[in-house]
């Protein structure tokens, strides 16, 4: 299954509810879409189309966080990525993907607590990385904070 | 209804190498439910990234892991090369082959000697960790170091593989698959072993491709995938080998695996050392344009994923960096509930979770003069047990 094959099936499946199409190259492909689709376009991929979820990346942008979804083709050597872009940076929120693929377990938690987005419907969004005592809302890969810097002298 | 007890292992832990924290709930013998806490060894690198310049966060990432030294470098300079679109010389193609093998010889080595521990069979342990010495000082040959090898650089590699060092790397491989071959037969023969490990833990097909399995741990669950063969980079597609699968999904079949895996590693880096062409190590790129880029390879453990973003400028913007373990780890759900609380531990260890190893010692200076070699490492530790054994008849 070529690049071209897979992006003509999304516009086949969706039509009008993919945004924007970027082939980078013949293995790297990027489709805009809107939030609330996420999850009709993930169970397309993972579950009718076969790829595998690689994981998923957010990025603070200026007018929003984006999150990236990357989803391989190991058959044909190529990444499709669906990029959303939550516009409320105040309130973030997205539907979850855990109910279509487990390997999406972690990386929600890891971007909730990251990033500060809401993943509804995910019944588990503990904290996975950052210490307990963590301070509520400061999200580290934020652009607006700041890494403290360490008095070495205290230590 | 039968008592549930908890039993907390970890953060610190004896056998643990790494901090995780693990919650097993037992009834009797019997795992129920198990719980996992990381995240006491998070260092915050994809933020300390994003402050660095391209050339710097190679060394950054670098040491994200002692074992994956190579893995994590080479996917991060394959997704700022898929930004700029940067063609790598041929010969470095081959180096980067080469590194990468000889990374994955030394990890499922090491990888083999833990399993061993964790099941009290303490002489694997020493004989994976003693036959792991030959690459050890191959990489180090080849790069200058046994440890983060500094090797990788946007555009190509670092340093070149001198001519007269192809016949040194050849022999001490020959050297190392003669003890290969004994492991093998001590280890997938032993019938210990096999009452030990099959059909202990077991990670369905169906499992490994919804939770994204990876690496080693898909392919002993019979999911057929290798960033080598499906992704291609370096100069993998320029060799002949194969990829090994297996269809158990126990434990003893990603012992099969890995120890198979190791065959086809020694044969792709022979491979390589015969092919490599003459010519330029480094394309010597300039500015990076802003863009993305993703790098994918297959390191010891599975794909190592890296996202790069760049805005132009001299440093990323986001470097989204995602290791094997992460998308193997959540698999325990899966495999530990229903096992004994004995079989736990080899269970959680197949998977190989990362930890570091980055001590070494070869060789002891002593009072500035003598050295000593490993019959005199033995010697000392004869001297000092029945110096022990004197002492104790003694009281």
């Amino acid at each position: 299954m070529k690049i071209d094959e897979i992006l003509k099936n999304l516009k086949d499946e969706f039509g009008d509810k993919v945004l924007k199409v970027y082939k980078k190259s013949d293995a790297r492909a990027y489709v805009d879409i809107d939030p609330k689709d996420i999850v009709d376009f993930t169970r397309y991929i993972f579950k009718d189309l076969g790829l595998r979820f690689n994981i998923a990346s957010g990025v603070d942008e200026f007018n929003g966080i984006e999150i990236l979804y990357h989803f391989s083709s190991d058959a044909s050597g190529l990444v499709v990525s669906i990029r959303v872009l939550l516009k409320d940076k105040n309130d973030p929120h997205i539907d979850t993907i855990t109910s279509v693929t487990r390997a999406a377990w972690w990386i929600e938690r890891e971007i909730h607590e990251l990033f500060g987005v809401e993943f509804d419907g995910n019944p588990d969004l503990r904290p996975l990385l950052l210490p307990d005592d963590w301070p509520k809302g400061v999200y580290p890969l934020r652009k607006d904070f700041i890494v403290p810097k360490r008095d070495s002298r205290k230590a | 209804m039968s008592h549930r007890a908890h039993i907390p292992i970890g953060p610190y832990h004896p056998l643990q190498e790494e901090p995780e924290f693990y919650k097993l709930v037992v009834e009797g013998e019997k795992v129920v439910d198990v719980d996992v806490r990381i995240g006491y060894n998070h260092r915050g690198i994809e933020k300390i990234s994003e402050s660095k310049s391209f050339d710097q966060s190679i060394f950054i990432v670098e040491r994200i892991c002692g074992i994956c030294s190579s893995s994590h470098p080479i996917a991060c300079v394959q997704a700022v090369e898929d930004i700029a679109g940067i063609e790598v010389p041929e010969r470095a193609l081959y180096i980067r082959s080469i590194v990468q093998e000889l990374e994955r010889l030394h990890s499922h080595m090491l990888w083999l000697g833990l399993a061993g521990h964790f099941i009290g069979y303490n002489t694997v342990f020493m004989w994976g960790w003693k036959y792991r010495e030959p690459i050890c000082d191959i990489m180090e040959t080849v790069t200058g170091n046994r440890q983060n090898y500094a090797m990788l650089k946007v555009g190509g590699v670092r340093r070149d593989i001198e001519k007269e060092h192809v016949s040194y790397i050849l022999t001490r491989l020959d050297e190392f698959l003669h003890h290969l071959d004994m492991l093998k037969g001590a280890v997938l023969d032993d019938p210990v072993l096999h009452s030990r490990l099959k059909g202990v833990g077991i990670l369905t097909k169906e499992d490994a491709i919804d939770y994204s399995a990876l690496g080693p741990t898909a392919r002993a669950s019979g999911v057929d995938i290798d960033v080598r063969r499906d992704h291609p980079y370096a100069a993998y597609d320029r060799v002949k080998w194969n990829v090994i699968t297996q269809k158990e999904g126990d434990v003893f079949a990603k012992t099969v695996v890995r120890i198979l895996e190791m065959y086809e590693s020694v044969s792709i880096i022979r491979q390589c050392l015969d092919k490599m062409p003459n010519g330029p190590i480094d394309a010597k790129p300039k500015d990076i344009p802003p863009g993305e880029g993703i790098g994918l390879i297959e390191a010891p453990r599975g794909e190592c994923f890296h996202y790069v973003k760049s805005d132009g400028t001299n440093s990323p913007v986001r470097h989204k960096i995602r290791a094997p373990t992460y998308m193997n780890f959540p698999t325990f759900r899966e495999t530990v509930v229903g096992e004994t609380v004995s079989d736990a531990t080899i269970i959680l260890a197949a998977i190989d979770p990362c930890y570091c190893c980055t001590e070494r010692m070869l060789i002891v200076d002593n009072d500035d003069k003598e050295l000593m070699n490993v019959q005199d490492l033995i010697r000392l530790s004869q001297e000092k047990t029945q110096k022990i054994k004197e002492r104790m008849g003694r009281r």
